[in-house]
């Protein structure tokens, strides 16, 4: 158990040593950061004295030990824009981002579940036909343009909910359901999948042919073992959920961190942009390790693979 | 853990079949089951439908995707002009015909789609077949590398790339084909570890064969039809993903037309024109849900165990 634990701390600490390799090389992928860095029309006077002033002229490995210093620290430089430290502006804008892809994680899976549930048990029957059609349309349909069509209908023509901002519950509604359908989706059908497995196997039988009631099978029996493969895709969906907000925020004027980098990608921030993409990346990586290791308290085979 | 010695077997002499009938051949069949399943033959004949609207768009379109005309702008679909022409799907907000634009926006979609499959399936095929015969501090270096990867949200990292290179349609194409190879690279390498425990491949390695040659010549075709099935399934992403760079603004410059940047442009009009961010968005759905029953279908056809 010990060893597990440690091995999988060690992965996690190479994986973010990998994010921050990545991270410093979005600045140095054209040759020239401080071209990047600078307005077009900048002249050769000012280029020279930025390369100088950041250090662009050092080896490059220097320069990224320094990048490493800094951003286990929390320190990515100041924002270009605002002048402020670039960490402090996303820092600012994180909990905006993870009440949004927070409250789609709940909305997934209080609709998934049990709608993956009954789609199972109702094998080939109008509810599993439902389902099943609305979770093909819902990995198939653009995040973009549910959040417009949403507008549209719930907005502009009905008035029913605010399209723009983040303030009550209200404001909330639309964009988690944007950024949720696609989790909804795949989470439905992999808990239909799922418990179809589970529900064919022998001690499912067992349990029926020694008088246990439908209902305890399936919601206790049932439904423990299916369980195991949607805690871990719940962790792996982060992923898509972060990735999702960029283009969410930016739809509804949500005031996170993905409206925060797409904003600072235009305006050549890139302090700012490395900031986010670091620190959404580590949330990521930091929580499945988590994940994992909560893990294996539920299913103890888990450490031995 | 080495092979138990066997028995000497006694060689038949070799013969060889006669060619057979057509209707036997293998894909013959295969195509013969996965038409057999609906939902399958709908996504194919959807995306055979985007196919050639994509090579064929100068000859099936109604109009010039790019033709302006100001005094014909935000028309309502089914707009008959004064020389009683129908736009079916209306105009956008300089009077471009939006079917017509949506016709040309398929030929980018798709390139994108093809192109950066293309790049990330190699790429991953390569990357798996490697992790996965090998084995040991390889197989671990890409794994990591695999979840390094996976650590980004993928939207964030294309974004901030191609923001950095500048969009182009060359940019596009290789940010996400380069990004996109982990899927490919976890399914082909379970699978090589499976194959290589197997006797011909075993044997192979017995019998001295270069490593090149036995990933190339046996466990390369028998780590194809997993491939092929998840090319297909992202093949469906790829098409989200650049719509997304397009609606952002990063995606192929306008006046170029691409289902993203309609959408982008629609949304302006949202209040007073609701076609213009409604039929590209149906466009990409329409693709998207084709492309992902004829996967599905081919999944199950092909190897149903396979978990995508």
């Amino acid at each position: 158990m010990k060893a597990y634990m440690i091995r999988r701390l060690w992965q996690s600490v190479l994986v973010l040593f990998g994010v921050s390799v990545v991270v410093f090389l979005i600045l140095h992928l054209t040759g020239d950061p401080a071209a990047l860095l600078l307005p077009p029309d900048a002249t050769a006077e000012d280029l020279e004295k930025l390369r100088a002033a950041l250090g662009f002229n050092d080896p490059v490995a220097v320069q990224y030990l320094r990048f490493l210093r800094g951003a286990v620290q929390g320190n990515f430089g100041e924002s270009l824009r605002h002048g402020e430290p670039a960490m402090t502006l996303v820092a600012e804008r994180l909990p905006a981002t993870f009440q949004l892809a927070g409250a789609s994680l709940v909305l997934a899976l209080a609709l998934a579940i049990p709608a993956g549930i009954v789609s199972a048990v109702q094998r080939n029957k109008p509810v599993d036909y439902i389902a099943t059609v609305v979770a093909l349309l819902g990995q198939a349909m653009p995040t973009f343009w549910l959040g417009i069509m949403l507008i549209l209908i719930f907005s502009v023509r009905l008035g029913w909910f605010p399209s723009s901002g983040r303030g009550d519950l209200e404001h909330l509604v639309l964009p988690a359901i944007t950024l949720g359908l696609f989790t909804t989706a795949r989470i439905t059908r992999l808990t239909r999948s799922g418990m179809l497995e589970v529900l064919g196997q022998d001690y499912i039988r067992t349990a029926r042919a020694k008088g246990v009631s439908e209902p305890p099978v399936v919601w206790k029996h049932a439904l423990r073992n299916a369980s195991i493969p949607i805690v871990t895709i719940v962790a792996i969906e982060l992923g898509t959920l972060f990735g999702g907000s960029v283009i969410t925020e930016t739809i509804f004027a949500w005031p996170g961190v993905g409206r925060l980098s797409v904003q600072a990608i235009f305006n050549r921030d890139y302090p700012v942009v490395q900031a986010a993409v670091f620190l959404l990346a580590s949330t990521f990586v930091i929580v499945n390790f988590l994940v994992d290791i909560v893990y294996t308290y539920l299913d103890p085979r888990i450490r031995f693979r | 853990m080495a092979p138990p010695a066997a028995a000497p077997v006694a060689v038949e002499p070799m013969t060889i079949a006669p060619p057979r009938p057509w209707r036997e051949r293998e894909w013959v069949l295969l195509t013969a089951r996965l038409v057999r399943r609906r939902t399958a033959l709908f996504g194919l004949i959807v995306v055979l439908v985007v196919l050639f609207a994509a090579l064929l768009a100068p000859l099936v379109s109604p109009f010039d995707p790019l033709a302006q005309d100001i005094g014909q702008r935000l028309k309502e679909p089914g707009w008959a002009d004064a020389q009683g022409r129908i736009h079916p799907l209306g105009t956008d907000h300089l009077g471009r015909d939006i079917l017509s634009r949506i016709i040309h926006g398929s030929r980018i979609a798709l390139l994108v789609g093809l192109a950066a499959v293309l790049i990330s399936g190699v790429l991953g095929m390569t990357i798996g077949l490697i992790a996965g015969y090998f084995g040991g501090k390889v197989d671990d270096f890409f794994m990591r590398l695999a979840d390094v990867q996976l650590a980004f949200p993928f939207i964030l990292l294309a974004i901030a790339v191609i923001g950095v290179l500048g969009p182009s349609l060359q940019n596009i194409i290789i940010v996400i084909g380069v990004s996109s190879w982990v899927v490919y690279a976890r399914v082909v390498r379970g699978e090589v570890l499976s194959i290589r425990e197997r006797e011909f491949v075993q044997a192979a390695i017995a019998l001295g064969g270069r490593d090149g040659r036995i990933l190339v010549r046996h466990v390369l075709p028998n780590a194809f039809t997993p491939w092929l099935v998840v090319a297909t399934l992202d093949m469906a992403r790829v098409i989200v993903l650049e719509s997304a760079l397009s609606f952002l603004g990063l995606g192929v410059q306008p006046p170029t037309p691409t289902w993203g940047g309609m959408l982008a442009d629609g949304r302006v009009y949202l209040s007073t024109a609701w076609w213009l961010a409604t039929f590209p968005g149906l466009a990409i759905l329409i693709t998207v849900l084709g492309i992902n029953l004829f996967g599905d279908g081919l999944r199950d056809t092909l190897d149903p165990r396979l978990k995508v």
